[in-house]
């Protein structure tokens, strides 16, 4: 894939296209997220898609049950959420460790590489601490060239062997977002 | 107000006769009761994840358009994810139920007071973010009426049934998790449940 990744100058990025047809073809039927810039594009292909269920989620939270609850009747999920989301998530996330049902979490980075916000820190440095102490399965996508290919490997690894996955999407690759400058 | 309904009685009138209805209750006393009634493939009694148990029955719903599924839950555990009341609003799952057995206190814990005790009203919060038909049930003659909206509301439905504080014997559904998935995943999908 040679074009531009998504930013959050340009965040319908052409990336999301295929990884939203990763998604399609594993069969995942229910999106779930709390909004983030970098996810942008694959919620607004999801909403536009009549096959694909888009379900806004009050906090990161939420979204843990209602994957499981489809799992459990039949139906494949993906979970979009920001790093300073997987914090609010981590008593769920015994729901899956306990009862070993898979889930795809595609995390968007935040708190890393070319950062502005120092309140994005704590939370986006401790983010494959905090999933991994709660046994999920941490990926992480650094190059735009192997990101589709790697959020088809997480989902793989989460219904093939009934384990939380997440995929972490650094902010190295998505653009850090600018405050105070250009729109 | 704390009611006087008796817990497991209007659990055991609302599960009469439900069919291939999927059942799934928040931990604790909910959990308990439906294991005192029942020991279905159908049934998913979660052990933890406080907050989560309407969220998981959204799933189901999402998942088995064809089934009801109903959610037995505390007050206490409703209280918990109060926002997932305005997600189901939005969503509106025609084929899912939550009825929320309010006896006004954490009774796992102690018997501490809840919120509803001082007045907060859950049947409120439901109705304000949009799940379309909601009740809260103090009378025994209402319970009957409840059954039959359990298996014929276009849903959401969320119920608040008054019960006693009771002592009531701990009943303990199966803790596997790996065994309550299994088993209502085969119920729900047959072989496709282990094999794909």
């Amino acid at each position: 894939m040679s074009e531009p990744v998504s930013t959050f100058q340009n965040p319908a990025g052409v990336w999301s296209a295929a990884v939203y047809d990763v998604l399609k073809v594993g069969g995942v039927r229910l999106m779930s997220f709390v909004p983030d810039g970098g996810h942008r594009g694959l919620i607004e292909r999801a909403q536009a898609d009549p096959e694909m269920r888009a379900v806004t989620l009050s906090t990161e939270e939420e979204g843990i049950a209602p994957s499981a609850g489809a799992w459990v009747g039949g139906q494949k999920s993906v979970l979009l959420m920001q790093s300073s989301g997987v914090g609010n998530c981590v008593n769920m996330l015994s729901l899956l460790k306990t009862c070993q049902i898979p889930l795809l979490m595609l995390v968007t980075m935040r708190g890393e590489w070319a950062e502005f916000n120092p309140w994005q820190v704590p939370m986006g440095q401790a983010t494959p601490a905090v999933l991994g102490a709660m046994g999920v399965l941490v990926q992480r996508s650094d190059d735009p060239n192997t990101l589709a290919a790697d959020v088809d490997a997480g989902l793989r690894l989460a219904y093939s062997t009934y384990s939380p996955v997440a995929v972490l999407l650094s902010q190295k690759l998505l653009g850090a977002k600018a405050f105070g400058g250009s729109k | 107000m704390s009611g006087l309904l008796q817990r497991r009685r209007v659990m055991e009138q609302l599960l009469r006769d439900r069919g291939d209805m999927i059942v799934t209750t928040g931990l604790g006393a909910t959990a308990w009761d439906l294991a005192s009634l029942s020991d279905s493939a159908l049934d998913f009694p979660l052990w933890g994840a406080m907050g989560g148990a309407a969220m998981f029955g959204l799933g189901l719903a999402i998942a088995q358009p064809q089934r009801r599924v109903v959610v037995f839950t505390g007050d206490g555990e409703a209280l918990m994810g109060l926002g997932s009341f305005s997600t189901i609003g939005v969503v509106q799952p025609r084929n899912l139920s939550i009825v929320v057995m309010d006896n006004e206190r954490y009774g796992e814990t102690g018997s501490q007071r809840t919120h509803t005790a001082s007045g907060v009203d859950l049947e409120g919060v439901a109705r304000a973010c949009g799940v379309v038909h909601t009740v809260t049930v103090t009378e025994q003659d209402q319970i009957e009426e409840l059954r039959t909206h359990l298996h014929t509301l276009d849903g959401p439905l969320l119920a608040v049934v008054k019960v006693a504080l009771t002592p009531d014997p701990m009943t303990l559904p199966p803790r596997d998790g790996t065994f309550l998935k299994n088993r209502m995943r085969t119920a729900l999908l047959g072989p496709r449940a282990i094999f794909e």
